[in-house]
């Protein structure tokens, strides 16, 4: 078996696991903010900041991020991979896809940080 | 023997020579919902964010999301959203062995569409 050392977790019956285990938190996490929207038609800040404010959504919000994270790694990893590849890109696609992963690397730490920050920061 | 002129490898510029079968529209528009998500991600904890900080920004997010863009930002969003959480129920049934015939597939492929296409509708009405 061939190790993709850029893959989230350098196996691929892993990362496919990964994968549906956040997919599963997410859609949950989905229907349940959405559901409350839905039944809260002219929410109020009070109302919608009193539904983020406990532990549990916390630490719900905090394992949907977790998820958003893993998940579009392995997604964006795998589109890299299926597309930005020599015939398509020529000679120099190892390094244009190797740009591209560094890019949606940034941009999901840049994301984690950011969903901490909303969730326990200080502001 | 005929040579055969296939070509070995398909690249970009072949896309408008292929066939596009409903299974294999319904599982490219899932990616191309995953990777609008994937912007798409800033903008909603952008939204989180000013809608948490306070009883002000909560108000500004709301201005902002019945202004046209805001309107169309949001709709977009949930469009791709609802896409990609039917095409990822139907590729979590296909996992348990579902709909791995032609026909299953293709029956799979439309109901996807379907469902997504009422849930985009939807979601057009919502934000109106």
């Amino acid at each position: 078996m061939v190790s993709q050392v850029t893959s989230l977790s350098r196996n691929g019956v892993s990362d496919w696991v990964i994968q549906r285990v956040s997919a599963l938190v997410l859609a949950t996490y989905t229907l349940w903010v959405f559901g409350f929207v839905v039944l809260n038609p002219g929410m109020d800040f009070a109302t919608w900041s009193g539904f983020f404010n406990n532990t549990g959504m916390q630490v719900f919000t905090m394992l949907a991020v977790l998820s958003t994270a893993a998940h579009a790694w392995i997604g964006m990893w795998t589109i890299g991979s299926d597309y930005l590849r020599e015939h398509t890109l020529g000679p120099r696609a190892t390094t244009l896809r190797f740009i591209y992963q560094i890019g949606c690397v940034l941009i999901i730490a840049a994301y984690l940080i950011w969903g901490i920050n909303i969730l326990w920061g200080n502001n | 023997m005929k040579q055969n002129s296939r070509p070995i490898n398909v690249g970009i510029g072949d896309l408008a020579s292929f066939k596009w079968p409903i299974t294999a529209l319904s599982s490219i528009t899932h990616r191309v919902a995953g990777v609008v998500l994937f912007i798409g991600v800033a903008f909603m904890l952008y939204a989180l964010d000013l809608s948490l900080s306070s009883e002000q920004g909560f108000l500004s997010l709301k201005e902002m999301m019945v202004s046209p863009l805001g309107k169309f930002i949001t709709w977009g969003l949930l469009s791709a959203l609802a896409y990609h959480f039917v095409a990822g129920i139907k590729h979590l049934l296909m996992d348990m062995g579902l709909a791995e015939t032609l026909e299953s597939a293709q029956f799979a492929a439309k109901t996807t569409i379907f469902f997504s296409a009422a849930l985009i509708a939807l979601a057009a009405i919502w934000v109106i």
